[in-house]
């Protein structure tokens, strides 16, 4: 019976259970299309502040003692960070948080001319298989992507050659007058190399006088097998506070709390003590300008998706109030029947809740997959890419279905519990 | 033990007495017609009777339980197990069929029971109708269902507010005809009435004015059936 009254119910009301059905749809899709790509801003945002190049940079403790000494930028005293070590970066609390990174080796050579030249070793698109499972590819192509390449193509890691090739700065291929596909004799101080110039790259700073190429070729050139100079590291991070700034100071003049709370939030200056932790004898400091920009338009993008997510499920709830509230007015001389001839409070409330979830269940899966058209469409537009779906989306916008259609029945279900069978079925 | 008994009945609206110090008692198997002018305070005792509303002041005794007292809950409890409703305006629910708005008084009260209802219904005289729609049914067709619903559950009284106000002299004499079988058949019916001719088919006719009790009586000549002439006493 309960059954065929729901039926009846749905199929005689089916318009005015299709505007409700529309309503749930129209937040659940809003819903789901935020929190889509909220989820997955992280990775796009990612992206984009990539080509504003590292936040963090990471180089051997003496050479920042002498850095901090005497402001020099040059130079790290002959000490050298591990190469082994740099798959750690990966391992540390905030690896996630770890989009990119590339070590640096700088070889003085010296070209057949006799011209000194900065070769810097590092990688282009290292390929790296994590312990977690995950792989990545890191490297100066997606952090340097400001680069205007002149001629030719980024380095290719990937390929079998890529230690016999090189790209060069712009201005110093115009003094050398080559172009991609010429060759080039280099010179280190422990061996000779001749590379293929692959790409020729307009950086628009002292990079242009500069020839990059593969770690092991800067590092056979210089002697400095196993040995890097500096790593650059592009890390997600939280906007500095009181907290961060002080733990920046000094680590050790916060409780053990405020330590933990700093430690587990994605600071510029946590990451760097993480990457300190991991990394021999470095010191890592954050490039402050581009760690604050990343974290602020991350959290302020968030935020603006998470009011839109807010005000499109009020808009929800009002919309399914107005519509409940007056199929039940509509409806209350039934209602009023179905008290008289015996029908408690609690089942006609089960009733109508029953009709209308399982409307918003219908409006629910419609809004779900039109929301995560809507993500595409918001991924393709602004990011340029698709956005991924996150399985725990699913279960976020059912909860919030149920909560939103829950506070929009509140007072259909109100007035259904006043109706008195008298007011209705007898006049007064 | 009365049926039904009630004593120094008010119900207070503000300045308005809807029911004034009314008393009366209605007994096992009687057939009782309320008749007075609108306003007179019908629908109020109709209403108090029937469970749906409590009196301001007085006792009324259903079977022995005193209904004034009794919590909101317990009220729709015994409404639905001794009171069968007959309304002017039927009150089917629209999107079910006869056959289903007859079993709706059995969901609510027991157990939906498709046999009994049809039954129910024939008893009406409306077994072919079971898979109608109420708007594929005419006035007389609904009210009949109307009957059915309210006789389904065995009810000690059945109460019926203007059952013929909206139904043509045929379906009237069909309707009171039923009534004259259920009276025939031991239930106590209570039906409220403007029309004079439907009221005087009762044994017994109560007079409402204004909230008052004001006349009582008796119909010796009681038949359960009609009479459309002018020897009718109101």
């Amino acid at each position: 019976m309960f059954g065929r009254m729901i039926r009846g119910t749905l199929v005689r009301q089916w318009k005015k259970m299709l505007m409700i059905a529309f309503t749930i749809a129209l937040g659940a899709s809003l819903a789901s299309a935020m929190l889509s790509v909220m989820l997955d801003v992280g990775d796009k945002v990612n992206q984009e502040l990539k080509t504003y190049g590292a936040n963090i940079k990471v180089i051997p403790k003496e050479a920042s003692v002498l850095s901090d000494l005497y402001e020099v930028e040059d130079g790290n005293a002959g000490r050298y960070l591990k190469e082994d070590e740099l798959g750690k970066i990966k391992t540390i609390f905030w690896a996630f948080n770890i989009v990119d990174y590339a070590p640096f080796v700088n070889a003085q050579s010296e070209l057949d001319d006799g011209t000194e030249i900065t070769v810097v070793g590092t990688w282009f698109n290292h390929h790296m298989d994590l312990p977690t499972g995950e792989s990545l590819d890191a490297g100066v192509a997606s952090m340097r992507s400001w680069w205007d390449l002149k001629e030719g193509s980024w380095l290719d890691e990937q390929t079998g050659e890529s230690s016999d090739c090189a790209m060069i700065g712009a201005e110093a291929a115009e003094k050398q007058g080559l172009g991609a596909g010429d060759t080039i004799k280099v010179k280190g101080s422990s061996a000779e190399k001749e590379l293929r110039i692959v790409g020729v790259y307009d950086a628009g700073g002292e990079e242009d006088s500069e020839i990059y190429c593969t770690l092991d070729t800067a590092q056979e050139l210089s002697g400095l097998e196993g040995s890097i100079d500096s790593i650059e590291v592009s890390a997600l991070t939280t906007p500095d506070d009181e907290l961060s700034e002080r733990a920046a100071k000094d680590p050790s003049s916060l409780t053990v709390a405020q330590k933990e709370q700093w430690y587990c939030t994605a600071y510029a200056s946590s990451i760097c003590y993480q990457i300190q932790e991991v990394i021999t004898d470095s010191v890592a400091s954050p490039v402050r300008q581009v760690a604050d920009s990343e974290g602020a338009i991350l959290e302020k993008t968030q935020l603006l998706m998470v009011l839109i997510t807010i005000l499109s499920l009020i808009g929800a709830a009002l919309g399914i109030c107005n519509l409940v509230t007056a199929s039940v007015m509509e409806r209350s001389q039934e209602i009023g029947l179905m008290k008289a001839i015996g029908a408690h409070n609690g089942s006609v409330s089960l009733l109508v809740l029953t009709e209308i979830f399982i409307t918003a269940i219908i409006g629910g899966v419609a809004g779900f997959f039109a929301g995560f058209g809507f993500a595409q469409i918001i991924g393709h537009s602004v990011f340029g890419s698709a956005i991924n779906m996150r399985p725990m989306v699913i279960p976020i916008v059912a909860v919030l279905v149920v909560i939103v259609t829950l506070i929009g029945c509140i007072p259909a279900i109100r007035m259904l519990l006043r109706l008195r069978p008298t007011e209705v079925l007898h006049g007064r | 033990m009365s049926l039904l008994e009630l004593k120094n009945v008010y119900k207070i609206y503000g300045e308005l007495h809807a029911l004034d110090d009314v008393s009366l008692t209605v007994e096992k198997g009687e057939w009782v017609s309320i008749m007075g002018p609108s306003g007179s305070g019908k629908s109020t005792m109709m209403n108090i009777i029937g469970c749906m509303d409590k009196p301001t002041k007085g006792e009324v005794l259903l079977d022995g339980v005193d209904i004034a007292k009794e919590s909101k809950k317990n009220l729709t409890n015994i409404r639905r197990d001794k009171i069968g409703l007959i309304f002017q305006q039927f009150h089917l629910v629209n999107y079910l069929t006869a056959l289903e708005n007859v079993m709706l008084a059995q969901y609510y009260h027991s157990m939906p029971d498709e046999k009994e209802a049809l039954e129910a219904l024939e008893r009406v005289g409306l077994a072919d109708r079971a898979k109608h729609l109420p708007s594929q049914l005419s006035g007389g067709e609904q009210q009949r269902v109307c009957v059915a619903r309210a006789l389904i559950n065995y009810p000690e009284i059945i109460l019926a507010d203007e059952p013929t106000g909206n139904l043509d002299e045929k379906n009237e004499e069909i309707v009171v005809e039923l009534f004259h079988k259920l009276h025939d058949e031991g239930t106590t019916l209570i039906v409220v009435t403007h029309d004079p001719e439907v009221a005087e088919v009762a044994q017994r006719t109560l007079v409402l004015r204004d909230g008052k009790l004001s006349k009582e009586i008796v119909n010796d000549h009681f038949t359960g059936k009609i009479r459309f002439d002018d020897q009718n006493p109101f």
